[in-house]
């Protein structure tokens, strides 16, 4: 036999911290362990949000729960993070965030006035998207059961009529669209977990998204695919639209706005932007002919001010993600295994 | 960014790759040895705007990748102590033991913990003066001597719970042990820039007048190694064996004194055995007699472990620059990062990761 290496360990008995990560383990997870025991059509859609529909009314309904370490962070905390990240995915339909719940999970000893400051924030991030935190629940758990404070959210919002969005909606010859700058989220945590210094404060890119979004349905009501990149980052993000629309996705590395500041430290860190965090940012899939008039709306919106067009969906390559280097040159990008683990030198 | 953009200048590869399209009237095999160069060769695809017949392979340049089978057994053996808090750089927890990786072990209860920095791993000793801390000490001459800086400092503390788990690997050796093969197909190299930055290239003066094998540092970026191939093409099509340095900006022909003083004072060479290559001669370093009492392969007796990667196992070929990994049968079906079957898959930057990235058949490139 040519081959005689080291047993293969793709079965693994336990989780590991890369089913979390977003990436092919999450996925994983998802094929093998949920959706054989909760199998129905709705959740089989595999989108960011269900799609309801009650009485003639067509509801978006979401929920996600919010571990980040630290709980508070250049631009933001766990609160208004955990407001954001649901009004968002209930946005990606097209969707008007009318309620939210918020369920606490604490750690015995944990400091009242910290949990104070993030209710606040919380609160102020809820009324300054137009949304009502309308239900709750507090859990306490014993010391060493939690790490500070676990926050978890669900939400509903309102369809239009008018809109039908799904990642699994992407045409060849569609244009991609991104609202902004990779990875300030993600590398905002890295750097405030890790003590890492630069000449300006990173910040977090943690916002509500739903007038973006609004503006963007005003200029083109048939946007086909609405996603933000949030854990896995864009390469995630594209990936699974690229899956689901049974599309390719080319995508032009010099048209895909990055900070210095990013750049810098995904340097030194050795780690990919295309594969970090984001928490304020989309991917729009439009047909061709609404490009221009996307994009302009976006543009005049604060939120997606360096908005670009990034590349176009493809009907070769179907499933995976091409990235054109700045020489011409393409390679794949790919979905992570798990997280991206930070290299020795 | 400043001082790295102007090394990613898409007019400036051109400008090179053009060069080395007229430099090249034969054909040429060339190897760079740095896993950080590998991949910035197929993330960039610079293979690719090179003459179809001057072949890149890829050396055993990744230490990940290079670590012994035998030694991740240890690793583990010691990770999985009731008392042990181990310490690891981020890519080494998902190589593949025999039965198990750290971080499968890690999701059993084992207290392990990836820092950047072997003073991070001091910093815990202190800080947990009732458990041992043990730092796994992979890398070439790059890592050495901050990881003689973490024993001095364990040292200067008096800490008695720090240890390392020392595999470290040195280049020239490798390189004698590829260039002394009967197989060998390679006719020039890249060397390592940032090992360089450390010893300098005066250790590879030796290696290019006895082997008559053209040398050229290379940096990292593009622009660098791009040079650095134009460099070696210029001298073997004009029969020249010379080491060359255009990366003088990081790399000069002493190297970073302090810092050999320092891997000097706590480390001396060893036989050490590597990822399917197998036990070459003074081509490792080991804690010096002085600091045994930080060698953890003491502390825990773990003499008793041996593992060996069976002879015809590919990633042998692969880290030899022999085949390709898209050469191997297992590549991105039986083999693939969620499922690793060798070293070279797992890592950042080993050569199977990045071809399974960056190069997958079926994709086109036009």
């Amino acid at each position: 036999m040519l081959l005689n290496c080291p047993l293969p360990l793709a079965t693994t008995d336990r989780v590991l911290l890369g089913h979390g990560s977003g990436g092919k383990l999450s996925a994983e997870l998802m094929r093998d362990i949920f959706l054989p025991a909760l199998s129905n059509p709705i959740l089989a859609r595999l989108d960011d949000q269900a799609q309801l529909e009650i009485g003639g009314l067509r509801l978006a309904f979401t929920t996600d729960s919010f571990v980040v370490k630290p709980l508070f962070f250049p631009g933001g905390d766990i609160g208004s993070l955990a407001v954001h990240g649901t009004i968002n995915d209930l946005a990606m339909a097209g969707a008007r965030p009318l309620y939210l719940s918020a369920a606490y999970v604490i750690e015995e000893g944990f400091p009242l006035a910290d949990l104070r400051r993030i209710a606040d924030s919380m609160g102020r991030a809820a009324q300054q998207a137009g949304v009502s935190i309308v239900t709750g629940d507090t859990k306490v758990v014993e010391r060493g059961a939690a790490d500070g404070l676990f926050l978890n959210t669900t939400g509903i919002g309102l369809i239009p009529a008018s809109v039908t969005i799904s990642a699994a909606a992407a045409r060849p010859g569609d244009v991609i669209l991104l609202s902004g700058s990779l990875g300030d989220h993600g590398i905002a945590i890295m750097a405030a977990r890790e003590g890492l210094q630069f000449d300006t404060v990173l910040t977090s890119d943690s916002a509500a998204l739903h007038t973006l979004v609004e503006a963007m349905l005003a200029a083109a009501p048939a946007i086909r695919c609405l996603r933000d990149p949030t854990r896995g980052g864009l390469s995630s993000t594209l990936n699974e639209i690229a899956a689901q629309s049974a599309t390719g996705m080319r995508i032009l590395e010099t048209e895909i706005p990055i900070r210095d500041e990013v750049r810098g430290a995904c340097e030194m860190l050795g780690l990919d932007p295309l594969y970090v965090a984001n928490e304020g940012k989309l991917v729009a899939i439009v047909a061709p002919e609404d490009a221009d008039a996307v994009l302009a709306a976006m543009r005049t919106h604060p939120l997606g001010r360096n908005a670009a067009r990034i590349g176009a969906v493809t009907q070769e390559n179907a499933g995976r993600v091409v990235l054109q280097t700045a020489y011409g040159t393409t390679r794949i990008v790919d979905m992570l295994a798990g997280d991206q683990l930070p290299r020795i030198c | 960014m400043k001082h790295l953009d102007e090394y990613r200048d898409a007019a400036s590869v051109q400008t090179l790759a053009d060069a080395i399209h007229k430099a090249t009237t034969q054909p040429w095999v060339l190897m760079e040895l740095c896993g950080g160069q590998t991949h910035t060769i197929l993330r960039c695809g610079l293979d690719s705007l090179l003459p179809a017949h001057l072949e890149i392979v890829h050396g055993p340049g990744c230490p990940v990748c290079v670590t012994a089978l035998e030694t991740v057994e240890k690793a583990l053996a010691i990770a999985s102590l009731p008392n042990v808090i181990f310490a690891s750089y981020g890519d080494m927890l998902r190589v593949p033991g025999i039965h198990t990786d750290l971080l499968s072990l890690r999701a059993r209860g084992a207290d392990i913990r990836i820092v950047y920095s072997p003073q991070d791993a001091v910093r815990l000793a202190q800080a947990n003066p009732d458990r041992e801390v043990v730092f796994f000490a992979i890398g070439f001459e790059t890592t050495a001597p901050a990881h003689a800086l973490a024993v001095q400092q364990a040292h200067a503390l008096a800490l008695t719970n720090f240890s390392l788990l020392v595999s470290h690997v040195l280049v020239p050796p490798a390189m004698r042990a590829i260039l002394g093969s009967p197989q060998n197909r390679v006719q020039g190299f890249i060397a390592p820039g940032h090992v360089c930055a450390i010893t300098g290239y005066e250790p590879y003066e030796d290696l290019a007048r006895r082997h008559h094998v053209p040398i050229v540092v290379g940096g990292f970026e593009p622009v660098d190694l791009l040079e650095a191939i134009l460099l070696l093409v210029q001298q073997l099509e004009s029969g020249r064996a010379e080491v060359e340095n255009p990366y003088a900006r990081v790399v000069s022909r002493e190297g970073n004194r302090h810092a050999r003083r320092a891997t000097e004072l706590v480390f001396e060479t060893t036989h050490r055995k590597w990822r399917g290559i197998g036990e070459l001669p003074d081509s490792g370093l080991c804690l010096r007699p002085q600091y045994a009492q930080f060698d953890a392969e003491q502390r825990f007796a773990l003499a008793h472990i041996q593992a060996d990667e069976p002879p015809e196992c590919i990633s042998a070929q692969v880290l030899q620059g022999l085949k390709k990994p898209t050469d191997c049968s297992a590549f991105g079906t039986r083999c693939q990062p969620e499922s690793p079957l060798g070293a070279p898959m797992v890592s950042n930057e080993g050569a199977c990761s990045a071809y399974y990235r960056y190069r997958r058949q079926g994709v086109e490139s036009a």
